[in-house]
Order: C-alpha cells, then structure tokens, then sequence
C-alpha cells in the first residue's frame, strides 16, 4: 500500500465523521426536546472529536505539512470522502435517526475491526472511539425502535424516513482499489465481510420496532471512492468552510 | 483498591507531580486531573528545567482537554520550568475504571453520580446493560435513565424515582 492510498484510506473514515458531525450539530437548539437536543450535540461532539484524531494523522502520514485544519476547511467537494448516507440532509428527526442507525451500525463494526489495525494510531483511535459509538449506536437504535413501534404517525415517519436512506447502504460495503491495498496492508477492513452483522442487527432493530427492511431497489454509490457527491455536500461545506474561505488563515 | 498508575512515584518527579496534584477539571471543578486519571506519565529532565507531561483524553471531542494542557502548562511554567511539553497519547483508551476513590467520593458529594464498578459497570454498561445507579442525593437505588447524553461528554441524565430530583450521572466508559 502506498502513502497516498493510506492517506485515503483515513480521509474516508474522517470525513464521515466530521461530515454526519457537522450535520447533526445543525440540530443544536432545533431537536424537539432538550434532552435530545443535548444527545445530538454529544454525538456530533464525539464524531467532529474523532475527526480531528483521523486528519491529524492522516496529515502526518502524508508529511507535507497539512494539519486537521488544512484537511477540514481546505478541500473542495470533489476531494471529500464520505459515504452519501451522512451527508444527506436532516429532514425531520426520523430521517435523522434513520440516517444515523443505519450509520452508527456499520461505524461500530468498522472501528471493531480496526482496533486490530496494524497502523498502531489508528488502532489506537479506533478503540477509543468504539467506546463512544456503542453509545451512539444505542441511542439512535432506541429512537428506531420508539419510533417504529410508536403511533400511527410516527411509524409512517419512520417507514418513510428508512425508504429515503437505504438505498445509501450499499455504497458501505463497497471496496475498491485503496480499500483493497488498505486491507492487504493488514491496515484496513474488509467492508464487503462485515454486512452480515450489519444486516443481523439492523435486522434485529427492525423487527423489534416491528418494521419491515425497506424493499428499496435503487442504490447510488461513489460519495467514498470517487467524491461524486449529491448535491448537498456542497451547501454543508460552504458552511463548514465559510470562515477560513472569506479570512484566509484566520485563527483564534 | 486497586493501585492507581499515576501514585506511583516512579512515573514521574514527585516535586512535577506536586505541582500537577490541584489543577482541576475545568468541567467539574470538584475533580483534580489526577482523580480523573488522565495524567498518564509525569517525566522531569533537572538538568534543563524541562518537563514533559503525556496526557489521554477523556471522550475524543471533550472541549475541556485543550483547557486542561492550557493549564497544565501554565502551573508547571508557573513553578519554575523553563520547557514544557504536553503529549496526548490515545492508547490505552481512558476509562472510568481510573477515576480515584476520593475522585468518586467527590463526585458523589457535588451531586453527581460516580460511574458504576465491577460487574454491573464498565464493559457490560457499553453493551447495553443497565447499570445499578445510587441517587447522590438521598442513595436511593431507585432510579431511571432519563438520557444516556448530559451536560458534558462524560455524564448522562438521571432521575431518582424516590426524592424525584434529577441529577447528573458520570457515565461508564
């Protein structure tokens, strides 16, 4: 495995994180009550915080002098990362949880798996960061499920909210060339072996909320390897990046 | 008890860690980094007034941590070091099971819950199992999880079905 796809290959598990951190800090002050205006803020935190550890080292992997910041507010859509899932937009908050379940379930089984990761950093961020997603993973589990077995409303919210991200699954397990070398390189995972105990417990869930696995047939993927994003990445980093756009080098 | 790594003298000058012993969670003033356990190594270098101090974050986007090197750095500095560096190493990831016993005693007495022990805590509460949660206000194990996310990164909400007070629970890591 070369420098630059190990670099890619830690840029994809960053930008996923900062990019769904980003969007559920768009909550903050939104949530349709305190305590889960707090839960999500607590999530972005862990997630925008696991961010930073990535680029930091994805920066020195690289050693051509960017740091997390040069990586975070520097990069144009193209250059980014993330899988489409978490970039798509908050809808209301059953497309949030929808979005961030199905997420934090193949989250938790990449960061497993890389706690076994023979670079020893990113080993080392992937255990601490496991810690923090089984929290996340519960969370918004539980909301599937209180959703989905709730009222009439709130399952038909839910039922719609699973139909709407679920064809952003498959781009999850998808492997290419530097996902390959990744795993090859004793560094990375094998994506295509974790869906099945990603189906079991998303599966689990779904039954428990006694909801069906949405029968979507359309999938769309290239977020992760190729940076063909939808068009909503663009509007986020417009945001994101905002400062460091129009006050070049600001710092504070 | 178990023996705390960071009350063993060999990590560190006695006179650094001296020096280190009352500078305070910005988050939970109550607790002193070292009742909190994420001062992991202390090493003194005489010679040149040097220091450098490894520290491990509690949660990975915890905003307190860049207050706490911030600190670390300016009582050491203060005391008459001339250098000093403050690392952060992930490995081996924080965990609650290294808060001190006087850290929990404090917590408990600041109205805030200290995270649960043995077999009902650590491990078995990140895979889902209910831990056993005495309300620091009246004791009281009759009580419900409001939220497992509070205030801070480190704490979730709590209510005590017997005195009915809310209160704030130092979550299992």
């Amino acid at each position: 495995m070369n420098k630059d796809q190990h670099v890619e290959f830690l840029l994809r598990l960053g930008d996923n994180s900062l990019v769904l951190g980003h969007r559920l800090s768009e909550w903050c002050g939104h949530a349709p009550v305190l305590e889960e205006d707090i839960a999500m803020t607590n999530v972005a935190l862990d997630l925008i915080g696991q961010a930073r550890m990535l680029y930091s080292h994805a920066g020195e992997i690289e050693g051509k002098g960017r740091d997390e910041d040069a990586i975070a507010y520097l990069r144009d859509v193209l250059d980014w990362r993330n899988c489409l899932l978490v970039e798509q937009p908050n809808g209301d908050f059953a497309d949030t949880m929808a979005r961030q379940f199905l997420f934090d379930v193949w989250n938790f089984e990449v960061f497993s798996a890389l706690t076994k990761s023979s670079d020893e950093q990113l080993a080392a961020i992937a255990a601490k960061a496991l810690k923090e997603i089984s929290y996340h993973r519960r969370h918004s589990g539980d909301w599937v499920i209180r959703l989905g077995d709730g009222t009439e409303e709130s399952r038909a919210k839910m039922i719609a909210a699973l139909d709407r991200v679920w064809g952003f699954t498959d781009e999850l397990f998808q492997m290419d060339d530097v996902d390959k070398a990744a795993l090859a390189a004793g560094i990375g995972v094998d994506l295509e072996a974790l869906r099945p105990a990603w189906e079991s417990h998303v599966g689990a869930v779904l039954a428990e909320a006694g909801l069906e696995k949405p029968s979507v047939t359309w999938s769309v993927k290239g977020g992760r390897t190729k940076g063909h994003h939808s068009e909503h990445l663009g509007f986020l980093l417009a945001e994101l990046q905002f400062m460091q756009r129009a006050y070049p080098n600001s710092n504070w | 008890m178990n023996t705390h790594p960071i009350t063993d003298p060999a990590l560190g000058d006695r006179a650094a860690w001296a020096v280190l012993r009352d500078v305070t969670d910005p988050e939970i003033p109550v607790l002193t980094l070292e009742d909190l356990g994420v001062i992991r190594a202390v090493d003194v270098d005489l010679e040149h007034h040097s220091v450098h101090v490894t520290i491990t974050p509690t949660y990975s986007g915890c905003p307190a941590m860049q207050t706490m090197e911030i600190d670390i750095r300016d009582r050491l500095m203060r005391a008459g070091f001339t250098t000093v560096d403050v690392e952060t190493v992930l490995s081996p990831a924080w965990t609650t099971d290294w808060l001190t016993e006087t850290g929990r005693e404090k917590l408990r007495a600041y109205g805030i819950a200290p995270p649960a022990k043995g077999e009902g805590g650590g491990k078995a509460v990140l895979m889902g199992h209910d831990p056993v949660v005495a309300c620091p206000q009246c004791g009281s194990e009759d009580t419900k999880p409001i939220s497992e996310f509070g205030s801070t990164a480190c704490k979730a909400l709590y209510r005590c079905n017997a005195c009915l007070e809310p209160f704030d629970y130092f979550k299992c890591i």
